[in-house]
Order: C-alpha cells, then structure tokens, then sequence
C-alpha cells in the first residue's frame, strides 16, 4: 500500500498560501474564496480517501501499520538526524480528517462571515498557511519535525488573532497568545533536546517501540530529583503541549485570542490546534505509559483534571459568549488529557486512549459548530455579550436549531456525539482514579449548565433593543453549520474502538449503562437548573451570584491568574531583572559607545579649524610638509 | 656656460627666486598678485631647466625644450586664471584670497 | 666680464622679484614682475639662448604682463593700494620660506656636480630647436608639442568661455546682490 500520495494535503493549503499571500492584492476576494474553498475540497477529499483506504485495508493480522515515507534534510550523526516526511498510523489519519474537514468547513463560512472585509484574501492565505502548518504537524513524522509545524502553528495563529491589527486588544492578545505559548514551547524544545540526546533518535517510531532506548531502557538513564531524564523529558514535552492545549496553569491566553475573527476560534482555537497537546501526548503515548511506570502519564491526568475543573467554574461566570466558549475548550481539553492520563496501554485497558481520541474528534465537530454559531449571531447582533442577545430563535431558526444541537451534544444528552466520547472517557476515569472521575462527572454537570445558560440567554428570553432586526446568516454560513450539526448527532455512532486504539489492535468498546446513565442525568439536572435559571428573566442567577460573594467574584476574575502573571512579569521581571539590565544597558554599554562618539566629535570640531578653506594655509601646510620630509631624507642620505 | 660662474651660483640664484615665489604666494592678500607669484616660481624652474641643460648636458637642447614648453603653458594657465578672476570679480566683486574661501563647501 | 653682467642680473632679477612680491600698489607689483622676466631673458641671452630670451621677452613681456594689467585695470582702481599683510602671517611664510631656501641651498652646494666634456652647441639655432620639437625619432618632442598645441586651443576655448561669463542683466550692471546664488547658477 502507498500512502506516499499524502504529502500533497498538507502542500495544497500551502500552495495557495503562497498564491493567496503573494498576489493578495491583485487576486479578487470574490476569486480568493473560491479558491481557499476548493483547495481545502481538494485536501479533504484526499483525506477522506486516505481514512477509507487506511483503515479498511491497513491492518496486517489485526494490527494497523505504520507508514512512513521520510527524507533525510539535517543530519548531525549518524543516529541523529532530522527527517521531513509523512507519518501515516490511525491517530495521524484521524487528525488529518479534523483539521481537513473543519478547515474546508471554516473556509465555506469565512466566505459568508469575512465579506467584504478589507483583508479577505490576507485572511483566506492565513488560513491556508495554519492548515499547512496543522496538517504537517499532525503528519510529522519525529519530533523535530513536529516542533517546526508547533511553531509555524504558533505563527499562523499569532497572524489570525491579530487579523484586526488596528485593534490594540487585538494585537495585545496575539502577543499574549505567542509568548505564552512560546514560553511554553521553550520546555518542549528541552524536553526534544533531553530525549534525543540520551535515545539518540527524534523518530517518533523508534521512540514509542517498545524495545527501543527511550521505554526499555529508562531505568538505566541518568536520574534528576529521583525522576530519570526521560521523564523529565517527557514532562517538559508535555509543558509544550500545556501551552498549546491552554491547560493550567498557560490557559490565560486562549480567551484573549478570542479577538480574532470567528471563524479563526472555530479553526484554531476550538477543534484544531488547541488539541495538538492532546496529539502530541497520544503520539508518545507508549513513551508516557512505560517510562517510570508512567509517572509523566500522571502529572497530564491531574493537569488535565483540575484544568477541565477550572476552566468549567470560569465558564459558568463569563458573559462574553465567545469566552464561555473559549472555556469550555479548555475544559474539555482538559477531558481529553485526563483520558489519556488515566488510559493503560493493552487492549480494553487502553480504553482511555481511545476515549481521548474520540472526544477530540466529536469535541472538534460540536465545538467548531458552536463557534460557527457564536459567529453567526455575533455576525446579527454586532456584540459579544449576553446581554445583548435574546430571544434570537425567532430570527435566527437555523442558527438556533445547530446551536441546539451543538450544546446537546457537548453536555452529553444521550443519543448525540459528545455523550459517546464522553461516557468512554468517564468509564476509563471510573476504572482508573476516582478522584478524577468524580471530578469529570461534576465538569460534565457544569458543562451542561453553563451551556445551556448560554443557550437560553441567547436564543430565548425577551428581545433586546437591536440596532436593526436580526437576520438569519447566508446560506454560505449555514451550510456549515447544518453539516457540522449532523456530524455532532451522528458522529458519535463511529465505531471508534475499531480504528483508534493505544496499541493499534482494535477492540470491542461497549456502552457502560450505569455510568452512562449518571453521566447523562448529571448533564440533564445540569439543563434543568439552567432551564430554570435563565428560561425567563429572573433575579434568581444574580441573588445566587450574591450568595456566594467573593467566591463567585473570584471564579468571575478568572481566579486572577491574569493578574498574577502580571504581577510576575510586570514587578518580579520587568522591575528587577529587566530595570537593572536596562541600568546597565544605559549607563554601561550606552554611555561607553556615546564618549567614544563625543571624543569623536570633540577632536574633529578641533581639527576642524585646519580646513580654513584658504588656499594659502593649503599651500603652507603642503610646503612646511615637503621642507621636513626634504630635511628628513637628506638626513638619511648624508648618513 | 657663463665665464667664471659655477652651476652653485646659479643654482642658489634660481632657488632664492624660487623662495621669493612663495613667499608671495603665501602672502599675497589678492588673487592677481597670488598668480604673479606663480609666474615667479614658473621662472625660477624654467631657468633651472636651461641654466642645467648648459652646463651639464652642453650637447642637448631637452632643457630648452621644456623652457618653451613652460612659457607656454605659463602663458595659456595666466590667460585660464585671469579669465577665472575676472568672472569671479562679477560674481563676489572681489578678488580676494578671502572671499574665496566659500569655495570649500 | 660676463661674471659682472650676471651679477648685476642677479641682483636685479632677486631685488624686483622681491619689491614684486611685497610692493603694496598692484600696478608696480606688475611692472616690477616685468623686471624680473626682462632680467631672466637677460641670462638666457648670456648663455646663448637667443630664441628662448626672444620668447621670454615676447611671451612674457608682450604678452602675459599685458593681461596682468588688463586684469588690474578691469578689476581695480590703478592706483589701488594693497591692504597690508599681517605680520603673523608674513613672519610664518618668511620662516617656512627661508627654511625650505636653506634646505635647497644646503642641497646643492652638498651635491658633487659633475664635469663634462661634452661639446657645446656653439650658438643655439631656432632651426635646431624646431627640428627637436617636431621629431619623432629619439629625444624628440613631436607628442608633447601636438599636447601643448592642443592645450592651448582648448585653454583660448576655455577662457573666453569663462570670462564671457552670463549675459548682463537688463541694467547694464554685472554685479549681483547674491553672489552664491549665481555661482550655482553658473555651473
């Protein structure tokens, strides 16, 4: 089988970004559309044949193989080399449908949601540059590969959330978004540099096998504060994947990157990117697993629950729709981590594994659906907030019914996609750590809540005073949406336990019904209270907000993690370190390179008086210049 | 060969004239008698030229030669000069050494 | 005999280049010049140079001494009076002068100039020296006699053009207010 024919889904995008970004000023917006449209169709076509063609005839004796197609590009020994090429294995395949599919979905409804903005086309090539970038990550085939496209991602989304660059919060938060990432990323570069200096290889096949360096032989590896190098390793790889993922404690940039256009947070914020982290710890999951009896597995599980915890608390305050959003991302983020956290390896056991890759998959149908939405009604109301909204179902109906959908599907009522996904990675919770799945069961009765608040408070209630009547979105915007919806009810009948598994032998997943059913009516009381709460105007929402004072205060400032990382940055570094190192740049090496400019100065305007302009003084000079040189040659010559 | 004067006398003759050119050329207020000066200095080589030719090399004609060559191009660079002075005159109504001196910019 | 007659020439020709360089009315300035070169064709005459005096004289004292008093008759007054030098000024040339005149001096008398036994030329021929300057063969002076020809043409071309100068303005009047406006304007 030759899957070799893959690398072109990641060059179409990347070819039209250069189209696109090149002739941005010739190409016609009505033309560019088209064209991002039909590029990404072409990408997704391809995608959905490879998926087909992969895992209905990929298995050899009941095991999915791993296709590699590779070229050497930098070599530094013989064993260490960086490759470039295409990784071909379920989870690859699968994330490759994702991000082709929202991406083709996002650029449909960009063309109705981005009319007529200035910038079009520069939108449309920023968007074929992010799904390059996406797409070789997700294709990479060892981990210096990966970081390339993970910073390349970084690039691409710090360009989109700063697509409105006239806008300071705007450019604020594409900063935010790249340094907090960046900084992030600086562990995954160690942990990259640590693992491959002690395995000798960046490939992501030698490094998951497991009879190679990095899981058979950890225990003979160096140690550092009793954990060996290569947890260490992993634990700083996992730091990279923290900060694209938006977990605690890296999340503070992802509501801020809610400034971009809608359809970027649907793309980027919400189904693609966000997940790489998630990506990156399945890609090592073996490595995770084995190494130190997987000790690194640990720390993503309870990073990944008290993240998911958090940010469903925060969620549950915020009025800006597109940050309740944001939240929610984050926390069912966080869900996925703490499935693969709590996953085993073998068979059944990898249960989680399989659970995590699943609700990334249903999470990016629904969560993207709800952004699109949340771009819909933004795009007829002109707000962000709450409380401008009302009662939009009557002008909206198609909006109103996919959102309807999404939010179902993300609380996990049964019969839609997200209660599938959800009920696996509560199963593999339940069987692993209590703790966590106690925790997971109260996230899934926030999530349900806090959706369903921002359900009702948009599309139900009274109607608010609107500049000019609200109207359902084109049919450009739409499309996607009734697609995206379908895909949120159904895709969740996926056999996925057939398809993705930890040690790519498929097995047979089964509906835990008891749990199940605690899940579903923990999300159903969840509705109900948000039913009550927000169906029709009450005071009831502000007298509990009361109630609960400073804690609600608290969870509303976003337990002040932002104003913490100021305090960090603005006091500790800027004030400290940075103020004395500008001390020393001023008065050290500033002042060193100004005297020597003023003695510059000081000497020439001596000089200067020499240059009298008058021919005489020339002359003079020029002669009392011959007479000593006379004197000092006869001088020699007599001697 | 003049009877009874050595090449030294000569020599110190040209030379003192030489001297005397620059002299003037150094203190000469006005751009005419600054070119006068140079006239000098043109004769003091020009004599040397013949005065050496004479008395060393008697057979050859090279130093007179490049006496008329010097003549001629003492004459062609004053008749230059003056035409450079006199335009001056028009413009700065001077012909001071220094009112020239915005020539340095 | 001829030791006197070169004395006295001496003396004249150091003493009016002297009074040339120093007198403070421009117009004796010039004929004290014209001294001076009538005293130097006087020492070409007494080494037998005939035509290169007869030059001396034609060129110098019919021709260049001329346009040095057209030039002071155009410029100035006749009887304009120099301003004085400063002293400064005069005692730093005099020095520098006098210290280059005593290197010279004490080159020359220092130098071991050789006897020769050549044969002279008897008395100079013009015809001798038109044929030296228009060979071509050995030490002859075609090239450079074609160059200074062509000099001259172009020094004549050149200095009409300059002097010429721009056209005068409506008035009649060559001077301006501005002169640095018009020295750009000139170019």
């Amino acid at each position: 089988m030759d899957f070799s024919y893959t690398i072109l889904i990641p060059l179409i995008p990347l070819a039209l970004f250069v189209i696109l970004g090149l002739f941005s000023k010739k190409i016609p917006a009505s033309i560019s559309g088209w064209l991002g449209s039909l590029g990404l169709g072409t990408s997704i076509a391809l995608s959905l044949y490879t998926a087909y063609h992969y895992f209905m005839d990929g298995k050899l004796e009941g095991v999915y193989q791993t296709f590699v197609y590779k070229q050497t590009w930098l070599i530094f020994t013989d064993k260490l080399h960086i490759d470039l090429g295409v990784l071909i294995d379920p989870i690859s395949v699968m994330m490759m449908v994702v991000v082709t599919t929202i991406s083709f979905m996002v650029h449909l409804y960009s063309r109705g949601y981005m009319h007529g903005d200035d910038g079009y086309t520069r939108f449309f090539a920023y968007l074929a540059l992010f799904s390059f970038s996406m797409l070789g990550l997700v294709l990479a085939t060892n981990l210096f590969q990966m970081y390339i496209f993970w910073e390349l991602v970084g690039a691409s989304s710090f360009l989109l959330i700063g697509y409105y660059y006239t806008k300071p919060s705007a450019v604020a938060a594409a900063k935010k978004a790249f340094i907090v990432t960046r900084f992030a990323d600086l562990g995954f570069l160690i942990g990259i540099l640590l693992i491959s200096y002690y395995t000798g290889t960046f490939d992501f096949k030698d490094l998951t096998s497991l009879d190679g360096m990095l899981i058979a032989g950890w225990g003979a590896s160096a140690s550092f504060m009793g954990l060996s190098v290569f947890t260490w390793g992993l634990i700083l790889i996992y730091m990279g994947g923290v900060g694209k993922s938006a977990m605690l404690p890296f999340h503070i940039w992802l509501p801020d990157a809610m400034e971009g256009p809608t359809p970027v947070s649907a793309l980027i914020h919400a189904a693609t990117m966000v997940v790489a982290g998630v990506y990156l710890v399945a890609r090592l999951f073996p490595a995770y697993y084995f190494v130190e009896d997987g000790f690194a597995l640990q720390v993503v599980a309870y990073v990944g629950a008290i993240s998911s915890l958090v940010a469903a608390l925060i969620a549950v305050t915020q009025t800006d729709i597109k940050r309740v959003l944001a939240f929610s991302t984050m926390s069912q983020i966080g869900y996925m981590m703490l499935a693969l956290g709590v996953s085993k390896y073998e068979g059944h056991e990898g249960l989680g594994y399989m659970a995590s890759m699943f609700h990334l998959f249903t999470h990016a149908m629904f969560k993207a659906l709800l952004f699109l939405g949340a771009g819909s009604v933004i795009h007829a109301v002109h707000s962000n907030y709450m409380q401008d909204m009302g009662g939009l179902r009557k002008y909206m109906p198609v909006t109103h019914i996919t959102f309807l959908i999404a939010a179902l599907s993300i609380a996990g009522f049964p019969g839609f996609a997200g209660f599938f996904s959800k009920d696996e990675i509560l199963v593999a919770a339940f069987e692993s750590n209590k703790l966590i799945y106690y925790s997971s069961v109260l996230v899934a009765g926030l999530t349900a809540f806090y959706m369903f608040r921002l359900y009702f408070n948009i599309f139900w209630g009274e109607d608010r005073k609107y500049k000019h009547t609200p109207h359902e979105s084109p049919l450009s915007m739409t499309i996607p949406l009734v697609f995206l919806a379908f895909m949120s009810i159904f895709a969740g009948y996926i056999p996925f336990s057939q398809f993705v598994t930890a040690d790519l032998m498929p097995f047979e997943a089964h509906l835990n019904l008891p749990l199940a059913a605690i899940a579903s009516s923990v999300g159903i009381i969840g509705i109900i209270i948000a039913f009550i709460f927000y169906k029709k105007p009450s005071d009831l929402p502000e007298r509990f907000a009361n109630a609960f004072g400073f804690i609600y205060k608290w969870i509303y400032n976003k337990l002040y993690f932002d104003e913490l990382y100021i305090f960090v940055t603005k006091k500790i570094l800027f004030g400290v370190v940075a103020f004395s190192a500008s001390w020393f740049d001023k008065n050290v090496v500033d002042s060193s390179m100004i005297g020597i400019g003023n003695v510059t100065v000081s000497v020439s305007n001596k000089i200067k008086g020499m240059q009298s302009g008058k021919l005489q003084d020339y002359a003079m000079s020029f002669v009392g210049g011959i007479v000593v040189i006379a004197m000092v040659v006869f001088y020699i010559w007599i001697n | 060969m003049i009877a009874g004067i050595s090449i030294y006398e000569i020599l110190t003759l040209s030379s003192i004239l030489f001297f005397i050119g620059i002299y003037g050329f150094f203190t000469r207020d006005n751009l005419i008698t600054v070119l006068m000066a140079v006239e000098l200095i043109l004769n003091a080589s020009a004599v040397n030229f013949v005065l050496i030719n004479t008395y060393l090399y008697p057979d050859l004609l090279q130093g007179a030669v490049f006496s008329i060559f010097i003549i001629a191009l003492a004459a062609a660079e004053t008749a230059l000069a003056i035409a450079i002075i006199i335009n001056l005159y028009r413009i700065i109504y001077s012909v001071e050494v220094k009112d020239t001196e915005i020539m340095k910019y | 005999m001829e030791r006197i007659i070169f004395y006295i020439l001496a003396a004249v020709i150091i003493l009016f280049a002297v009074a040339s360089v120093t007198s403070r009315k421009i117009l004796r300035a010039v004929i004290y010049l014209l001294f001076v070169l009538i005293g130097i064709a006087g020492l070409y005459f007494l080494v037998d140079y005939n035509f290169l005096a007869a030059i001396q004289l034609t060129v110098y004292g019919g021709g260049i001494i001329v346009l040095f008093i057209f030039a002071v008759m155009l410029i100035h007054h006749v009887e304009l009076v120099l301003e004085k030098t400063a002293l400064k000024k005069k005692l730093i040339a005099g020095a520098l002068s006098a210290s280059g005149l005593a290197v010279t001096l004490w080159a020359i008398s220092t130098y071991p100039f050789p006897e020769t036994s050549a044969t002279a030329y008897s008395s100079i021929e013009v015809a001798d020296i038109g044929r030296i300057l228009l060979s071509y063969e050995d030490g002859g002076f075609i090239l450079p006699f074609e160059v200074i020809s062509v000099l001259l043409v172009a020094v004549m071309i050149g200095s009409i053009v300059i002097a010429k100068g721009r056209k005068l303005v409506a008035d009649g009047s060559p001077k301006t207010e501005d002169g640095s406006e018009k020295l750009t304007e000139n170019k």
